[in-house]
Parts: C-alpha cells; structure tokens; sequence
C-alpha cells in the first residue's frame, strides 16, 4: 500500500473548530457524519413509531389508539420518515459524502457549500414533517393519514387541516435537498477522479451512487411537480386531480409512482455498491464480474424507469397494458439477479472471513433475495389482484428496504466504522447486534406473508381474532429488534470508551479501494496530492 | 498490500491539480431537473388528450357523426345519474336503461329541475363503466358538455346522442360485456367559470 504522507496534513493550518466546523461545515466527511447522526435520529423517532404500531396490532381490538385515524397518521409518519429521513440520508448522505471522494481519489465534493445546503435542508424538512404530525389534518384529528403515498382524494378533500401542506413541504425541501446533493455527486464523480482512474476502473460504491444520482436527478422533479398540483388542489382551487373540474385522481398515482419506484432503486443502490466491497474485502478476492456488477446497476437504474405502473394494477388498466408491466418487472429479475450470483461467485472459493460486516453483507444478501422473489409474485397482475394492499406487500417491501437498505446501512457501518471515526467496535458486538437483528427481522416480517395471504389489509388498526396469531409474533420479533439497536449503542459506547486505534487498513485484508490508504480517520483534507492510478482493473 | 489492488504510483510532484470545471455537469443536471418538471406539469393536458383519444380509463369519445355500420348484436346500456352535494339539481334519467344495437344512434333524455329557490350553475362530469368499454362508447352530442345555468324550479330535459361502436366485438375483454353504465356527476360550477375540462374540444353546437 502506497503508504500516506498523509498524516501531517491532519494538523493542517484551516481546520474550523465548533460552530463553524459544523454549522458551515463545508468538509464532506464532516457533513457526511451529520448525516449519519440526523438518519440515526430519525431513525430512533421512525423505529419508535413502528414500535407503537407493533403494539397496537399486538392484540385484536383497540389498545394505544383512540381510532383508526390516530393510527393511520403514525403508519404515514413511519414511511415517510424511513423513506426521505432514515435511508436516504444515511446512505447518500451519509456514506456516499463520506466515501465518494475517498474512494475515487478527490480532496472534497464538487460544491462544497451547496453539500452544507443539501444537509441542512435536509434537517429542516425533517422537522417540517414531525411538525406536521401535530397540526390538524383529517377534522378532529392532527397530522396526515393517508399512507405515504398521499393519494387523492383522500389528500385533497379528506385532510383539511394543514398537517398535509407541512408534509409537502417537508417533500418539497428534501427533494430539492436530494436534487443539489444528486448534482453534486455527478459532478464529482465524472470531474473529480483521481488521474488514471477511469469510470471502468472506478470502485462499484460510486457506480452505484453515480446511478443513484441519476435516478433522483429525473425521478424527484416528476414528485415535485406532482406535490405542487396537489397543493394547488388544497389551497388555491385547481383541479388537477379532482374529477369536478375534469381532472383525474390516477394521473397522480401515475406521476407519483413514476417518481416511487425509481425512489427504491435510490434507497438499494448505494446498498449494492457496499455489500459489493465488503463482499471482495472478506472474501479476499476482486469481485467477481465487476463490469457485469456496475452496467447490472445502470440497467436496474434504466428500467426502473419503465415498470412504474406495477404499483396500480387495480386502477382499471387494459389487460394489455398490464401484459406491458407484468413483463417489464420480470425484466428487473435478470439485472439483480446478475448481482446476487455475481456476490455469490464473489465468495465461491474465496478465503472468507466471517467478521461483523460480511455478516451483515451476507445476511444482506439472503434477505434481499428473499424480498426480490416476493416481488416476482408481486409483479403479476392476476396475482396481485389477490395481494394488492395486503401485508403480503409489506412483507415485500420491507425485506428488500427494512432488511436490504436497513442491513446495507449497518454493514456498511461496521466496515467502515474503524475508518470513519478511528476507534474500534469489538467484533463481537456487531456480530451479536447482527444476530438480535436478523431474528428479530426475520420474525417480525416473515409473518406477514402469511397474514396478506390469509386477506389482512394495510392500514388497519384492528382485525379479526383470526390474524391474532402471526400479529403477536409480529410484534414479538419487533421488540427483538429494537432490542438488538441497544447492542448497536453499546458498541458505538465501547467503541469510543475503549478508544482502540484503527490502523490505516484495520481489517488488514488488502482491501483495494482508497480509503484504506489513508490514515484512520482520515485527515481534515486528503489527496492533496492526487494519487495516480496506475494498476490493472481489478477491484 | 494484497496483490489485487489497484496499484498507485505516488503522483508526480508538481502535478497540477486535475481539476475540469463542474459548472458544465452542474449546468446540464439542472436542465435536466427543470426538463423533468416541465414533463410532470406537461402530464396534465398530455394525460387528458391521452383518455380522450383512447377511451383510457372509461373515457367515453366524442364524435362528430352517426355511425354507418349496425351490427345485429345488442347490448344494454344503463343510466346512472348522481349530484354532488352543493348543488340544488333533481337529476335523473327519464329511461333507466336501454337496449341498443351496435352502431346504432340513439337519443336519450336526463331531465333536470331546479329544486332550490336560487339560480344553479352545475357541470356534469361523465364516465363509463366498465372503464375498458369507454374506447367504443361514442357521445355525438350531450348536455354534459358545458356547464348549464337553471332558474329556480326549471325543468330541462337535456339529450345524449350515443351510439356503441361494434368494434367492441374485437376487444377480447369487451366482447363478451351484456351492459355498459354510463354515469353522470353533477357538481357545482367552479366560480362560474366552464370547467367541464373534459369537454374543452366538445362542439360547441350542443343543445
């Protein structure tokens, strides 16, 4: 390892202290650090949100809630949260400001301020949205309940309050916030690389963020403009979506799902590109397929594009049509299958070392899997005639987001722990978190393919005893979960008590990627002299 | 250092920073996000011509003429009459059903009365079910198209010239349809001003 002169630059003249290292942090791992700390914040508040639904639905009848409503609002505020304030901000914001320019051999990102701007941004609509839990919306009840979705009419006629325009703007703020961070990491990636480092040589974290960078650069003006009709449909007299003055309430689903389902491909991504270099990293080899790997992404990236309608099966589409997207997101199982034996080949034959990361990457991969297979069911129109809104569907979403981005962000976290802030996590710790987390996981959701199967709607609060059974076991493998975050807290604990050095490569596997060339953490500014990629491609 | 890596050369000393200008990059993803909102908000009036023109979505078309070929196959066709709240109609339609043949132009009538005591401005929106058959439902003429004014207790009985086109026998999934519901929603006129939106290409010569 090309050893880094590195280390002197940590004491280097323009190093901002306090208020302004932070607050007008221009530093992409300083801002890469805020990120993960405000998604670990949102996260508790989104989790603890999840917790009080597992309770409610632990027994038949009515326990925490008042009504359904109450209810309702908790399960939208959970979606959302998770979705703009907990996965995107951790790996996009998080990892991706972190480890981009590290990895592709920048001294920072493209724009720095516009990056403080994306975080605070960021902030603000996440308080825009826990605010919005506590103004009126349905009569007599505060916040929005209508699922994060926010279909119309419920959204337009049904919440007068203004619960629901805090809630677009809330949108509307972490849009623009992901739209400039998107700017910003095409700008990096295609201006910045390290000389010799061509986008074929590039390491497959940033494949996966320059796609998912493209993904929201088209994706979240279309949930922009959707947003903003359905504003002016609540407050200035517009009729976008309300068939009294001849608009169309499924032309909102349509431009909201061209927009949604891009959205997941931008929470798993950056995920893939992780689970990829941990993968190689314990198995000590280069992974395999590489080119297979990044152009898979890109291919995901594209037809994730074309396969929106998926989501509105039982809107009245022409058998025809429907052939369309049943077809259509078939075609997304022949990409993402590439990269599931690609990271099982990866690991054929290698000399694997089970540590507290390639756990996670490893269970990362069997649950995404499993995720992916419910959504081939899922993609057949006849089929999900049957499921449509059931936990059926939410069995799927959360093994492949819950489970895939969720386990994607953990392992990423302890791969990179030692790298990022100098200290170490016993192994031990994070293995065990693992284990409390895929049990927990496991028997929190697995469950739920039985009870959409069995007919049980999302979005109730109550049901008949005859779900009673998997709902308490449900809710049993919630609290292991939340149990297992205690562990996770503890390590974070240790680690900082400890105060154990990471050296420059902790894992001590030969790791390829930059990162590991430097010290750990690595100093305020790095690559002043920018390294010089020389080698084959292998990665 | 494993042997796999990527393997760095120490750059050279004096090596100028490789930095190209990111305003170009920066510059066209913005195009591309102003792009991508124009095309949501351009979704609207696209969307609309889109049902228009196929019948999506239970849309029924509009014609400008009488069918020439009548096919003997007959279908029933219902009338379905409903007033939002707000507005002070009597609404419905003077035949609750009839049987017609494919290609065959035939005139119903919806009565209207005025129940309120002051002038009432509604608009009807329509729509057919099953949504499939909206592509071979064929309004040539209908009140629906504009909004109409009604004094206190006035009665109107207000004409749809239809007919069902026989392509319907094509469509695997209409083929075999016995009825097709036409419906109608009466709300109120939005500050009086025309927003049968759906109609902006109707003719104009109605009633």
């Amino acid at each position: 390892m090309a050893s880094s002169s590195t280390a002197a630059h940590a004491d280097h003249a323009d190093h901002p202290t306090g208020l302004r290292r932070w607050l007008f942090s221009t530093n992409h791992k300083d801002i890469g650090t805020m990120y993960l700390l405000s998604a670990l914040m949102a996260g508790l508040i989104g989790g603890f949100l999840s917790i009080l639904m597992r309770i409610e639905l632990q027994e038949p009848g009515l326990q925490l809630f008042s009504n359904g409503q109450m209810f309702n609002v908790v399960v939208t505020g959970h979606g959302l949260i998770m979705v703009f304030f907990v996965v995107m901000p951790a790996l996009i914001g998080g990892f991706g400001n972190w480890f981009v320019p590290l990895m592709i051999g920048a001294p920072d990102m493209a724009f720095p301020r516009l990056n403080n701007i994306s975080l605070w941004l960021t902030i603000c609509a996440f308080l825009l949205l826990v605010v919005s839990l506590f103004v009126s919306g349905a009569p007599g009840a505060t916040g929005f309940g209508g699922g994060w979705t926010v279909y119309p009419p419920l959204s337009t006629s049904g919440h007068p309050g203004p619960a629901l325009d805090f809630g677009i703007l809330a949108l509307h703020a972490a849009g623009a916030s992901s739209i400039l961070g998107a700017i910003n990491f095409i700008t990096t990636i295609l201006n910045m690389r390290a000389p010799g480092m061509t986008l074929h040589k590039m390491p497959l974290f940033a494949w996966g963020m320059l796609v998912t960078a493209f993904l929201l650069l088209i994706s979240l003006p279309v949930l922009a403009g959707a947003i903003t009709m359905l504003l002016t449909d609540r407050n200035f007299g517009t009729t976008f979506f309300d068939p009294a003055g001849g608009g169309d309430p499924v032309l909102y689903q349509h431009l909201f799902w061209f927009f949604g389902h891009p959205e997941v491909y931008i929470m798993i991504l950056p995920a893939f590109g992780i689970i990829s270099h941990i993968i190689s990293t314990f198995s000590r080899k280069p992974i395999f397929g590489y080119l297979g790997m990044a152009y898979a992404m890109v291919a995901i990236g594209a037809v994730g594009f074309i396969v929106w309608a998926h989501h509105m099966y039982t809107v009245g589409l022409s058998l025809d049509t429907q052939r369309y997207f049943v077809f259509a997101t078939m075609v997304i199982a022949v990409p993402t299958g590439i990269k599931i034996f690609s990271w099982i080949a990866t690991m054929w034959g290698g000399s694997i070392r089970m540590t507290a990361p390639m756990l996670w990457a490893v269970g990362f991969v069997f649950l995404f899997t499993v995720g992916g297979v419910t959504g081939v069911v899922l993609a057949n129109a006849g089929i999900d005639r049957e499921l449509h809104n059931t936990y059926y569907v939410i069995a799927h979403f959360h093994y492949v987001l819950s489970l895939g981005a969720v386990f994607g962000i953990f392992a990423g976290w302890y791969y990179w722990f030692p790298k990022m802030f100098g200290y170490i996590v016993p192994d031990w710790i994070g293995k065990l978190h693992f284990w409390l987390a895929f049990i927990g996981a496991n028997v929190l959701f697995f469950p739920m393919h039985f009870l959409g199967l069995a007919g049980m709607p999302r979005h109730y609060v109550d049901y008949p005893n005859a779900y009673a059974g998997w709902h308490r076991i449900a809710s049993y493998g919630s609290y292991i979960f939340a149990f297992s975050l205690l562990v996770f807290f503890y390590g974070v604990y240790v680690a900082w008590r400890r105060k154990e050095r990471a050296a420059n490569d902790p894992w001590g596997m030969g790791s390829p990627t930059l990162e590991w060339t430097l010290s750990s953490p690595p100093p305020f500014h790095q690559f002043e002299k920018l390294p010089r990629i020389t080698g084959s491609s292998d990665h | 250092m494993s042997d796999h890596g990527l393997k760095q050369s120490p750059a050279p000393t004096n090596a100028a920073p490789r930095r190209k200008s990111g305003a170009g990059v920066a510059l066209a993803c913005v195009a591309v996000v102003g792009l991508m909102v124009g095309a949501s908000f351009a979704a609207v009036p696209l969307y609309r011509l889109f049902c228009q023109t196929t019948g999506f979505g239970g849309t029924p078309l509009i014609g400008q003429e009488a069918n020439a070929r009548v096919v003997d196959h007959a279908i029933e066709v219902r009338f379905d009459a409903n007033v939002a709240p707000g507005v002070t109609w009597k609404f419905e339609p003077e035949q609750p059903r009839v049987s017609v043949k494919l290609g065959e132009t035939r005139t119903v009538f919806y009565k209207i009365t005025n129940v309120g005591d002051a002038p009432a401005t509604g608009v009807a929106t329509f729509n057919v079910q099953p949504d499939l058959a909206g592509q071979f439902f064929v309004k040539i003429q209908c009140f629906c198209f504009e909004e109409q004014t009604l004094k206190p207790g006035e009665t109107i009985h207000a004409p749809v010239v239809f007919y069902v086109d026989p392509d319907l026998l094509k469509q695997p999934e209409t083929k075999d349809l016995s009825s097709i519901t036409l419906s109608y929603t009466v709300f109120r006129s939005k500050n009086g001003s025309p927003v049968a939106a759906t109609a902006v290409n109707a003719d104009k010569n109605n009633l």
